[in-house]
């Protein structure tokens, strides 16, 4: 394919740049790599940052010595010998939360992708999609508010029976077991689905829109229903592009703070089994305890969690790109 | 072009139908479950179910403005402006003191970041003065760059039991070892029959105490565990002895964690079976049902209010540096968990002009500021609490020489 540009690149243009220098040309190189190159220092920079400040915590308990444990008491670290500063509830809060919102969202994230791709009629695609990025556009702390006083009380009757039913049954009644006061692990998990809704249902968009045309319409001339179509033609290229999706989802999730502190109930000291317990996240126990972090070691723990937190992030986010660039050459 | 422009306003319309949709369905859902809304003045707590209080004791204001005559002179050669940074707790009311001080003609800025905050400020020397609700340790004294610190209690709260019962108002009944044990988790149910027992002719249901605590450390967390801790000995064995079971942060054995007192209140308006710790004023506000607490002195169930928080006041005894707490006072009518804050003052100022300006605005609060406090629920400090008070403004110096005559 040769384009005006090419042909515009060719020896002559090249040489009378060369030989001219234009100023402009000149710093719009070094603007850009500058915001690039800082970008990179910027993460860099956290990450060294969020090491230095989590250090005297790090070199107290052990690098891995807040994986150990499950049990987070700062009023204990002035008396006890181990480390009361314990962050794998706060990890099991954080991957069951966002694993709960991924479950509920990208099923519906792909729904509303194919309906906003291929099945609403043509002019109503565009309000679609329009109505769903919308819900990015509503803070977290207004979701917070809606999950207390609107989702809560409508939650109630229904997990109330879950939890008399499910709940009784030996072994998995476990996790579905009662009492249930509103704010638990699953009513953040839930929030967290409507949250990442708009993100994973916009890649699923471009990633079904890439689905090649000709094949779709030789499914249909051979008489598929517009079902078989999609299942056929659409689906089975896109099932890298929706788990990257997802992955990009879990990612954002992960990160949630403010709607998922008000929503989660904040109990910090063991792993409750049960979805409908109280629990806390990475990103809750910091909002929650850094203004009055005062016992000994404290702020620098906050700091661990902190960096786990990063790390937790990047490797979902990596996995996330690696896959999604891997399912089509026009979406990253 | 027209076409798209078409299609925008209908979108346009179709989010604000949504949203009002989506507005109006929380609304309503909101109202209906708070299980009643206001109910009339918020000094009047709701009753019903069999829960009450006698209010005898609360229906008098004596003593709720007991203007204190200004025991120090105004210091000559202040600055105009002072920072101070702390408690949460004491923010409403330091925002009344300011705005009325405003008048003498010097402003006073107040951060409310928190206690843990406001020791950490003053200790690194950043703001004029400090506020905590707890007294700071030995410790996180030795840390203060500026060498001592003055402790000046400002003003006298209560922290009360809130809960949310479908059909029972304000005025349960509790104790200091019964509330130590639903902390602790060993009661887990309204009709336990340590309960019932303190409320005889109130049906209290079957149901699970969802216990709420504060998420965030806190002075309302710190008054409230040194109340449980002087009366509870199922709640310190539960919390491992009495070094971790009081402070602005504990272990919380069970419970759901609200981040500040309205996140707490928020809690336990929105859960039915809730029972959780709030300050009067913010129980007041929110219109939440809370109870009464046996008296330190075991002799009756007193309820929180301005002028059983200031019999408790007048009854404090503190030791020299003034590091003491409000609980558990004794009298008949005194609420046992009022808890009072400190502005922390270093001893040793070296600019005259601030010195002068903290002791003329502390010594304004201490007296004519005292008036201003039922304003916003809480209590002025007992006299003689507030004697000793004035006497810590005495002890500011600049190098070596006192400033106030």
């Amino acid at each position: 394919m040769v384009t005006t540009l090419d042909r515009l690149d060719g020896p002559d243009r090249l040489r009378r740049r060369r030989s001219r220098p234009r100023l402009a040309d000149t710093s719009f190189r070094y603007l850009t790599g500058a915001a690039a190159w800082l970008m990179i220092a910027l993460l860099a920079g956290t990450t060294a940052f969020l090491v230095d400040k989590a250090w005297p915590s790090l070199r107290q308990y052990g690098i891995f010595g807040s994986l150990s444990s499950s049990r987070w008491a700062p009023s204990e670290a002035a008396t006890s010998k181990g480390n009361p500063y314990g962050i794998l509830q706060f990890v099991y809060g954080t991957v069951l939360t966002s694993f709960i919102g991924m479950l509920i969202a990208v099923p519906a994230a792909v729904a509303i992708a194919l309906v906003v791709t291929d099945v609403a009629p043509r002019r109503m695609r565009r309000p679609l999609s329009w109505l769903i990025d919308l819900l990015a556009a509503i803070p977290s702390v207004v979701y917070g508010f809606w999950g207390i006083f609107a989702l809560i009380p409508a939650l109630k009757p229904v997990v109330t029976d879950v939890n008399d039913t499910l709940g009784k049954v030996p072994v998995i009644g476990k996790v579905f077991a009662g009492p249930f006061f509103g704010l638990s692990y699953f009513t953040a998990g839930l929030i967290l689905a409507i949250m990442v809704l708009p993100i994973i249902t916009a890649i699923c968009r471009e990633v079904f829109a890439t689905a090649p045309v000709s094949e779709k319409e030789a499914a249909l001339a051979l008489g598929a229903t517009k079902w078989e179509m999609l299942r056929l033609a659409v689906l089975p290229r896109s099932r890298s592009g929706i788990v990257g999706a997802a992955i990009l989802g879990f990612g954002r999730a992960i990160g949630e703070t403010i709607a998922v502190t008000m929503v989660i109930g904040n109990s910090v000291l063991t792993i409750s089994t049960s979805i409908f317990g109280q629990g806390a996240t990475m990103p809750s126990v910091i909002a929650n305890e850094f203004n009055e972090a005062t016992e000994p070691f404290h702020l620098d723990s906050l700091f661990v969690v902190g960096l786990w937190l990063l790390v937790l992030a990047l490797i979902v986010n990596v996995i996330g790109k690696i896959i999604v660039s891997r399912s089509g050459e026009h979406i990253a | 072009m027209p076409r798209i422009g078409r299609t925008s306003s209908i979108t346009t319309v179709l989010a604000a139908l949504v949203i009002v949709g989506t507005l109006s369905a929380c609304g309503s859902t909101g109202g209906g479950d708070s299980g009643g809304g206001p109910t009339g003045s918020a000094a009047a707590p709701k009753s019903g179910g069999g829960a009450s209080f006698d209010t005898a004791a609360c229906n008098t204001t004596s003593g709720v403005t007991p203007g204190f005559s200004n025991g120090v002179a105004t210091v000559a050669g202040a600055t105009k402006s002072l920072s101070g940074a702390g408690s949460t707790f004491a923010a409403p009311a330091y925002s009344v003191w300011t705005k009325a001080y405003a008048s003498t003609g010097s402003q006073v800025a107040y951060q409310s970041i928190g206690s843990g905050g406001g020791v950490a400020q003053i200790q690194a020397k950043t703001v004029d003065f400090g506020d905590s609700d707890t007294p700071m340790s030995d410790a996180e004294l030795k840390a203060a760059k500026g060498g001592p610190i003055l402790h000046v209690p400002l003003l006298v709260g209560s922290v009360v039991p809130a809960y949310h019962l479908s059909g029972i108002g304000s005025g349960l009944k509790f104790t200091g070892d019964v509330l130590g044990k639903i902390y602790a988790g060993a009661i887990t149910k309204w009709n336990d029959p340590e309960l019932t027992k303190l409320n005889p002719g109130v049906k209290l249901p079957d149901e699970p105490i969802a216990v709420a605590h504060r998420s965030d450390g806190s002075g309302t967390t710190g008054i409230w565990t040194t109340y449980l801790t002087k009366e509870s000995p199922t709640w310190v064995s539960k919390l491992g002895g009495k070094a971790t079971s009081e402070g602005k942060e504990v272990a919380w054995p069970v419970g759901i964690g609200g981040k500040g007192n309205e996140g707490v209140s928020g809690v336990v308006n929105q859960t039915e079976g809730a029972l959780g710790y709030l300050e009067l004023q913010y129980a007041l506000a929110q219109n939440t049902t809370f109870g009464q607490v046996q008296n330190a002195d075991k002799s009756a169930y007193v309820q929180p209010c301005l002028s059983t928080d200031t019999a408790a006041a007048n009854q404090a005894h503190f030791p020299a540096d003034l590091r003491g707490d409000l609980t558990d006072e004794p009298g008949k009518d005194s609420y046992p968990i009022t808890g009072t804050t400190y502005a922390l003052v270093y001893q040793n100022q070296t600019d005259k002009g601030k010195a002068a300006a903290l002791v003329n605005f502390f010594s304004w609060v201490l007296t004519k500021g005292q008036d201003l406090n039922h304003q916003v629920n809480y209590s002025p400090l007992g006299a003689p609490l507030q004697k000793l008070a004035m006497a810590q403004l005495s002890k500011i110096t600049v190098n070596g020489t006192p400033v106030a005559g």
